[in-house]
């Protein structure tokens, strides 16, 4: 379970969380939505210890991130990032084994090969990918790597950053069937940032809004289209008019 | 109010300079913490050296040659003023091994692998590679630090040694082809000439530059801010402070090794 409990984060004078409390209960997928920068990428830092919170707590499975040892903390993660993030020195295959490849998790080169290999399949991507740099791939083909590389270690917890993002209508489709398959199939915790409402339908059990800092609706995603919460009708509406100040 | 503006921006500077004075600081003591204690990153530090220093072969040999073939000219010329034209092969080996060698070699260096390693870096860092690596449980100081500062450190101090060498060479070319030396006194004068920490001191010299060069560009690569821009301002800032640090630091070595 992964609990924020009270969270601030500034960046100079500009406050970006103002008290984020939020609940992901194991094995279920969360998706987080808002507007662009109302910092939802800041909270997901924030439980990585990619960015330290100014206030508040963090735990996951009861525990506060602060105090765990680093490296087993972040060895129960996996991190699909919005651009991808693949490092374009090393082949397909090195980046989606890279955990296997160094640390607590190292195996011998070929065995990493064959868990990559597999994992690219899982994720529709043929074999002969392997070999070819992260440059040479469409953008869908950089996010089904990502998010081999994501679960390549088979993580309890998996976030996705804006994971359709940059993609035509069908990959982001095939992206988010992906997603939720392999999020169901592993039990993985899943913590997914958007605002793309189809892949919210597709991705989430429970859906969370943020803004002004703070988490303005949180429930289930069957519940998304009776909400009466204002906020969350204009985003799903996308209508200009409403709570939400729409800068033109 | 006005008359204190100037008072203030000497204020302001100064805090800034102290400020990334300590970041500078703080980052050396964690790049030199990554390289003695583990994990280590083998490959990664072979990929260095190969970067580093064997694909510099070409552009330091060059500089190499041609400096060491101007230097005979000018010495050649400069010592006919009071007949002393016989110094050319003991002059030009010392001015490469002890000053041009080291300096002009790791200049080169500096333009080319601070300003490689700064966008590499930097790009990496505005395309989240960084933020991927800390996810994947690897420390990128120890990762992309470490390794290149240490590989730098130790490549730098090689290519300057076969620098030194091709310019005596270049020295030498000129010297028996256009000046009239016979080719084994010009030889013999500038071994016979040559004591060990004249060569030392050029090789502990590119130890030091290699150092600087390397950490300037993980510093500013690390530190690039977003955009094409910021890793733009960060390859110019990690050439400009490897060039200028190589040259202050060069004249500290220099009064150090050689003032008494």
């Amino acid at each position: 379970m992964i609990q924020l409990e009270n969270v601030h984060k500034s960046f100079g004078n500009n406050a970006v969380l103002r008290g984020v409390n939020l609940e992901v209960p194991k094995g279920e997928s969360m998706v987080i939505i808002g507007g662009s920068g109302t910092g939802k990428s800041v909270a997901l830092k924030c439980v990585l210890g990619l960015v330290r919170p100014d206030k508040g707590v963090i735990r996951v499975d009861g525990e506060d991130i602060t105090r765990a040892d680093r490296d087993e903390f972040l060895s129960h993660f996996g991190m699909l990032f919005q651009g991808g993030a693949l490092f374009d020195s090393m082949h397909v295959w090195e980046n989606v084994a890279f955990r296997l490849l160094r640390g607590r998790l190292k195996k011998p080169r070929e065995e990493a090969r064959e868990i990559a290999i597999e994992k690219l399949r899982r994720v529709g991507l043929r074999a002969s990918v392997a070999d070819q740099f992260p440059a040479e791939l469409s953008g869908g083909m950089q996010k089904r790597v990502g998010l081999a590389r994501a679960i390549a270690a088979e993580p309890q917890i998996i976030f996705f950053d804006e994971p359709t993002t940059g993609l035509d209508p069908i990959m982001s489709g095939v992206i988010n069937d992906l997603i939720r398959e392999i999020v169901v199939e592993m039990g993985a915790t899943a913590m997914t940032i958007t605002h793309d409402m189809t892949s919210v339908r597709a991705i989430a059990d429970k859906v969370a809004m943020l803004h002004d800092g703070v988490i303005q609706w949180t429930g289930p995603v069957s519940e998304l289209d009776n909400t009466g919460d204002p906020y969350m009708q204009q985003f799903i509406n996308g209508s200009a008019e409403g709570p939400i100040e729409a800068v033109r | 109010m006005n008359a204190l503006a100037p008072v203030a921006g000497i204020g302001r500077s100064t805090l800034a300079t102290v400020a990334s004075l300590g970041r500078v600081s703080i980052f050396i003591a964690q790049t030199l913490r990554h390289i003695v204690t583990p994990p280590f990153y083998p490959r990664e530090f072979w990929t260095a050296v190969i970067a580093i220093g064997w694909l510099s072969l070409p552009v330091v040999g060059l500089t190499a040659v041609f400096t060491g073939a101007a230097l005979a000219l000018q010495i050649f010329d400069g010592s006919a003023r009071f007949s002393a034209e016989a110094v050319v092969p003991q002059i030009v080996a010392i001015g490469m091994v002890r000053e041009l060698g080291p300096v002009l070699g790791s200049l080169m260096v500096a333009a080319r692998v601070a300003s490689s390693i700064a966008a590499e870096i930097g790009t990496m860092k505005v395309t989240e590679q960084i933020d991927a690596l800390v996810t994947l449980s690897t420390n990128p100081m120890k990762y992309l630090t470490a390794p290149r500062v240490l590989a730098a450190t130790l490549t730098v101090p090689l290519l300057v040694a076969v620098g030194d060498a091709i310019g005596i060479f270049g020295g030498y070319l000129v010297g028996t082809t256009r000046l009239g030396f016979n080719e084994i006194n010009y030889l013999k004068n500038t071994v016979n000439f040559l004591e060990f920490w004249d060569i030392g001191s050029g090789l502990v010299k590119g130890a030091v530059f290699g150092f600087i060069i390397a950490l300037m560009g993980c510093y500013y690569g690390m530190n690039s801010s977003r955009g094409a821009q910021g890793v733009g301002k960060a390859t110019k800032a990690a050439v400009v402070s490897a060039s200028v640090l190589i040259l202050a630091s060069n004249y500290l070595l220099t009064e150090a090794f050689f003032s008494s």
